[in-house]
């Protein structure tokens, strides 16, 4: 279904190699096909080993399972990549301005970029932000921006992820498991190392710590708990960062500060990464039977003793009808064109626009838009007839709740298959740290790579996989 | 560190002990099934009784025959004390503390637990046993050597040792204590049918058989053996060692924190109450006693523990 007129990143006309590729082709055609298929089984046993992987609940029983793992890199020249980091800074800073405004004056509406409603009707706006200001202006510390490409020169952000976005020790241990297997490679080829990320995430909330903080902040990073998909994940940051990983029960507010119980009594906390979704974190605030939160935790951040990275009522930012508005909100705040386009939207809520696509269903994707992880949504040229009709259907109850984009011809990198190199489709989601003083993009990435042949959905729940991503050096 | 992670750590390494001791029972109680088979569902039945799970299998197998016991306690997941369910426990324990274990001890403790739910996914014939039991004992050896080996000597391993000593004195005191009537110095008994293989099978599940030959050349008595599970401070099974090992642990965190608690002056009298002391002196308190009141005091300073660093709420 994705024809044969996608963007391969590896070869141009399926012969002659795109420049990026051509040291790693070389060696590539030196290796036994055998023995790389041996080290691709080699390297499921280290993740395993290493205990990477998520559960999965089915049948009342757990599962615990890997995101399969292919062994051939995913390569960026430095020059796509100084090209990408500009367009994600640019996107990055109109985010963190944006937020800023729409909690205060909200000049983009009195401007009439983009309407009121979008705001005041949208569930992931939380009143309680309003006239706030989080310690260093910052509301989303760490953006995990997924982007797609399609030709040459031709990156879309598909969502700018903006509330707390996974995936990043995936970046981080699929190039230990690289470094591990294939030393001699990064002997020949130089590739931007990824192992910083914690410390520059570690660096980066501590310039965001409130202005009271006397000393070297206390950081702890919260997580749902050991049952979550991405507990791995929250441990792993962490063990690296040498932060405590807390949940809910090690909390109390006490003395007005957030402070978590150790064996040697309470010890208050300056910076918290919270892993834990904005109506989970305070049950006296917003739900009352969450139990992966702090009772008060918003009192004392709000009376500015704690900063919580990312700040509470960010995902307004990523929510996917204020997405279609990015062009517009990137202009508005930085005064310049968007360097990295947006995927043509349509907003299913408009009539106009409820028309085209329930002609066009088969062309489109249609997604929810609060949705994630690539539940709920719509591959039109990919659906029967049947699902056709009866996502229609939905479409007409609640057509505020969805919106639609063409097809991307994703581009494609080869995995390697038990007949060799086949391609597959690709997205890259490259990791930004946000503070006062900078911000901080890891030359790298999560490549989730489509696993099935033709498949366009790359979403380690429906089936996908990861890629080491290379930037290479100049 | 966090109450909950200190919590993690200390039940992290009660689980472990407890899967080699478990696996240690099942083979002394096989050498006995195997060697006299009139006795063997008696001796079953102790076994299960020294876990604490009477009940428990009581409510599965009419019977105390090889086959159920071995299954009960090796395999059975909805049961709590089978090596299968306390693997699963340590593994678990492991995965909330991960921030506190170096690379090494993660990996052997996933390792462990992995092998093992393979290994235990089947049930095992007789002829593999000893093998699948070897193997247990191995895994969690591989976990204690890569914590000697890794760990900074911290309040993170002070925590870990307490769970080994606290599970293994437990461990040692109810197997004496099931046994005890064995062990009667009672004039009734010597020379009768009880002979050196119920003693020897004592020493047996606790490894202690090559120390006892050693320590007491050519004669075997039951007085012996409880002195040297009870009192010999050399025996790393003896309740002797394991409660100066609980003390001297509880006293480096005393030191690193700078802060003496209930729990300290509680260890020492428990240390106190197995130095200097001789066996006859045990037997004039009563074994059956001694040993009873042995197992609470070591669950009482386990709930102290708990208060004292902040376990839980």
């Amino acid at each position: 279904m994705s024809g044969t007129s996608h963007f391969d990143e590896m070869t141009i006309d399926g012969s002659c190699m795109r420049l990026p590729y051509a040291d790693y082709a070389q060696w590539f055609d030196t290796e036994k096909s055998q023995k790389l298929l041996q080290k691709s089984a080699e390297a499921e046993a280290l993740f395993r080993r290493t205990g990477i992987t998520f559960s999965v609940y089915e049948d009342a029983s757990t599962d615990e399972r890997l995101i399969p793992f292919d062994i051939v890199p995913r390569i960026l020249s430095s020059r796509e990549w100084t090209r990408l980091t500009r367009g994600i800074e640019q996107r990055v800073r109109a985010i963190n301005a944006f937020l800023w405004d729409i909690y205060h004056r909200q000049e983009i509406v009195r401007a009439g970029r983009i309407p009121l409603e979008l705001i005041s009707s949208n569930a992931a706006f939380l009143p309680e932000m309003i006239g706030f200001t989080p310690p260093g202006r910052i509301y989303t510390h760490i953006v995990g921006t997924d982007i797609v490409r399609t030709g040459e020169d031709d990156f879309f952000v598909l969502e700018d992820n903006a509330r707390t976005p996974s995936g990043v020790s995936y970046m981080v241990e699929n190039r230990e498991t690289m470094l591990h297997m294939f030393p001699e490679l990064f002997a020949q080829i130089r590739v931007a190392p990824v192992s910083t990320y914690p410390t520059h995430l570690r660096q980066s909330l501590a310039e965001c710590a409130p202005l009271s903080t006397e000393g070297p902040p206390v950081i702890a990073v919260l997580t749902p708990g050991v049952l979550n998909a991405a507990y791995y994940e929250h441990s792993f940051l962490a063990d690296q960062m040498g932060a405590e990983l807390v949940e809910g029960r090690d909390l109390s507010v006490v003395d007005g500060r957030v402070a978590m119980r150790t064996s040697q009594g309470f010890q208050p906390i300056d910076v918290l990464y919270r892993r834990v979704d904005d109506a989970f974190i305070d049950p006296l605030n917003f739900r009352a039977d969450s139990v992966l939160g702090v009772p008060g935790l918003l009192d004392v951040y709000r009376a500015g003793n704690i900063t919580l990275a990312n700040a509470p009522g960010t995902g307004i930012a990523d929510d996917k009808a204020v997405y279609s508005y990015m062009p517009e909100i990137v202009e508005f705040y930085t005064g310049e064109r968007p360097i990295l386009q947006n995927v043509p939207t349509w907003r299913c809520a408009e009539a106009d626009s409820l028309a085209y696509v329930l002609e066009h269903l088969e062309e489109l994707v249609v997604k929810e838009v609060h949705g994630s992880g690539g539940y709920g949504m719509l591959v039109g040229p990919a659906a029967s007839r049947k699902e056709l009709k009866r996502f229609a259907t939905k479409l007409k109850e609640r057509p505020d709740n969805y919106i639609a984009q063409p097809t991307l011809a994703l581009s494609s990198v080869p995995i390697l298959t038990e007949h060799g190199l086949a391609p597959r489709h690709v997205d890259l989601r490259p990791f930004s740290l946000v503070s006062p003083h900078r911000i901080h993009i890891t030359p790298g990435g999560l490549t989730r790579v489509a696993l099935e042949e033709g498949s366009l959905v790359v979403n380690s729940s429906q089936g996908g996989g990861t890629k080491d991503t290379w930037i290479l050096e100049d | 560190m966090l109450g909950s992670t200190a919590g993690g750590l200390l039940w992290m390494f009660r689980y472990l002990e407890r899967s080699e001791n478990t696996a240690r029972l099942i083979e002394a109680g096989l050498r006995i099934a195997l060697s006299r088979s009139a006795d063997a569902s008696t001796e079953w039945k102790s076994v299960v009784a020294t876990v604490g799970a009477l009940d428990e299998y009581n409510e599965r197998h009419p019977n105390f025959d090889s086959a159920s016991v071995v299954d009960f306690l090796l395999r059975d997941a909805s049961h709590s004390h089978s090596v299968a369910s306390v693997i699963e426990s340590a593994r678990s324990n492991a995965r909330l503390v991960r921030t506190q274990l170096t690379r090494e001890v993660w990996e052997a403790t996933n390792q462990c637990w992995m092998s093992l739910s393979e290994l235990l996914a089947l049930p095992t014939s007789p002829n593999d046993l000893p093998r699948v039991l070897g193997q247990v004992r191995q895994e969690s050896a591989y976990v204690r050597g890569a914590l000697h080996g890794t760990m900074m000597r911290n309040d993170a391993y002070d925590f870990c040792r307490l769970g080994t000593f606290l599970e293994r004195a437990d461990n040692t005191a109810r197997i004496l204590d099931v046994k005890y009537y064995v062990l009667l110095p009672s004039a009734m008994h010597v020379g009768s049918g009880l002979d050196n293989v119920q003693w020897e099978n004592i020493l047996r599940s606790v490894s202690a058989q090559r120390g006892y030959r050693w320590r007491n050349p050519g004669r075997i008595n039951p007085k012996d053996v409880a002195e040297f599970l009870i009192l010999d401070p050399r025996l790393p099974r003896s309740l002797a060692f394991c409660f100066a090992k609980i003390s001297a642990n509880l006293g480096y965190l005393a030191a690193e924190y700078d802060e003496r608690l209930a729990s300290h002056a509680m260890a020492e009298r428990l240390e106190a109450s197995v130095t200097n002391r001789s066996i006859e002196s045990v037997f004039d308190l009563g074994l059956h006693e001694f040993l009873q009141q042995s197992i609470s005091c070591t669950q009482t300073l386990a709930n102290q523990i708990e208060l004292d660093y902040r376990f839980s709420v």
